[in-house]
């Protein structure tokens, strides 16, 4: 039998490692600052390159997403891991998917970018970190009480592709409406002519990379919110190592790049409102726990034909429109008008789904 | 007899947590967990080992795995 070298201690090690690296690079070659890799902000931007939401400065098809589909469904079918799945209380994941967005965009950033923001110096993303902990420590405890959102039902090979197919779609938009320089439109697609939208490394290095990460995520399960679930419910380090991982190889990188700033004040595309950094990463961890997975890991999960998972990705594209139709992200000025309403809804929300969904096994 | 725990379809991290209860509850020496996806295999079979079981046997069947787990 193969022994998949990934599902080792080492195998996560490499593949946090592997993320915190190229993330940094994928900076220097022209991604936002410490915002390498943020699968939050790299879906809110393609729901702006769609014209979900029409805030100017966060509109660009990113790569990267499409990458990570595209790699963890090459993966599983090397590996005969293709499990075309779905049907565990899909409007409930959709739902998280909104929340989990919402809240990152409070933060401005998933858990990813959280770590990524550390190992690039900025200290607000201690507070995020520890928001991020205190949502997943709360999800932790409707496990205990026996939340769980049911059982997935096989399904048909095609089920399993949909989101992949959707991903190959999205990623031929841009190669048949390239990016006109000094316009903000391009054929059905929206571009940015500022801002942390109009930054980014080149697409074939993007989607390279992503189609890497992707494939060696999906092999080794790395999973950010899975890290500190694992630690608190079951006092297992193995998700752990990969994060720790990931913010070590990505503060040595960027030490070496010249892209470590530590601080406070003026980190890029952040804000200092420590309460609503907390707050928002503990709404942004909890869905993501509700849900069984970090915003990457739904992404593997749904190369690997997993339609629940499919269902929060498109939630938080939706969750994304809303959080800036709404004025709900925060910007490097602080919260939006309406956020600190979302995250108190959200709040409510997820407590309500955590507390009351307990399926029979 | 084993314990028989059909942990197939659920999501992370409900297959190690039923294996979990059902460790501290059983007085049976060996648990047989049934999973459909790699990633469940490899989480429980590590939730296992590290709670003092040993992994004696997985078997596969149309894409599903038994894990036999004996307690040490």
């Amino acid at each position: 039998m193969f022994k998949n070298f990934f599902a080792t201690r080492w195998g996560i090690v490499a593949t946090g490692a592997v993320i915190g690296m190229l993330a940094a690079i994928l900076q220097k070659l022209g991604n936002p600052g410490n915002m390498g890799i943020c699968v939050a902000c790299f879906e809110r931007d393609i729901s702006g390159a769609l014209g979900l939401h029409r805030a100017g400065v966060v509109q660009y098809m990113r790569p990267e997403v499409m990458g990570f589909v595209i790699g963890s469904l090459i993966a599983a079918y090397v590996f005969k891991e293709f499990r075309p799945r779905g049907g565990s209380a899909p409007i409930v994941r959709f739902v998280l998917g909104i929340f989990a967005m919402i809240g990152a965009l409070v933060f401005l950033g998933c858990p990813w970018r959280a770590m990524l923001r550390l190992g690039g110096g900025d200290l607000n993303a201690v507070v995020g970190l520890l928001g991020l902990v205190g949502g997943i420590w709360i999800g932790t405890i409707f496990f205990k009480n026996g939340y769980n959102l049911g059982r997935s039902q096989k399904a048909e090979t095609s089920a399993g592709w949909i989101l992949p197919l959707i991903m190959t779609g999205f990623l031929a938009l841009p190669l048949i409406f390239p990016q006109v320089t000094g316009e903000a439109k391009s054929g059905v697609l929206f571009y940015s002519l500022k801002g942390p939208g109009a930054m980014h490394a080149p697409l074939f290095i993007s989607l390279i990379i992503g189609i890497g990460i992707g494939f060696i995520a999906q092999r080794s399960r790395f999973c950010t919110m899975g890290a500190f679930r694992d630690l608190m419910l079951f006092k297992q380090t193995h998700l752990f190592s990969g994060v720790a991982a990931l913010i070590v190889a990505s503060f040595i990188t960027n030490l070496i790049l010249g892209q470590f700033h530590p601080g406070f004040a003026k980190q890029p595309v952040s804000h200092t409102m420590h309460i609503w950094n907390f707050a928002g990463m503990v709404l942004a961890g909890l869905a993501f726990a509700l849900a069984g997975g970090c915003p990457g890991r739904q992404l593997f999960l749904s190369g690997e034909g997993d339609g629940d998972a499919a269902i929060f990705v498109m939630g938080m594209i939706v969750g994304a429109a809303f959080a800036h139709n709404f004025s709900l992200a925060s910007s490097p000025k602080g919260v939006g008008p309406h956020g600190i309403a979302a995250v108190i809804i959200g709040l409510v929300v997820c407590v309500f789904i955590g507390a009351t969904i307990r399926k029979k096994q | 007899m084993s314990e028989m725990i059909d942990a197939r379809g659920l999501s992370c991290p409900q297959p190690v947590l039923m294996f979990m209860e059902a460790s501290k509850k059983t007085d049976k020496d060996e648990i047989v967990v049934w999973v459909d996806t790699d990633a469940s295999k490899e989480n429980v079979s590590r939730a296992a080992e590290s709670k003092g079981w040993e992994v004696k046997n997985i078997q596969e069947n149309n894409l599903e795995y038994q894990i036999t787990l004996t307690r040490n």
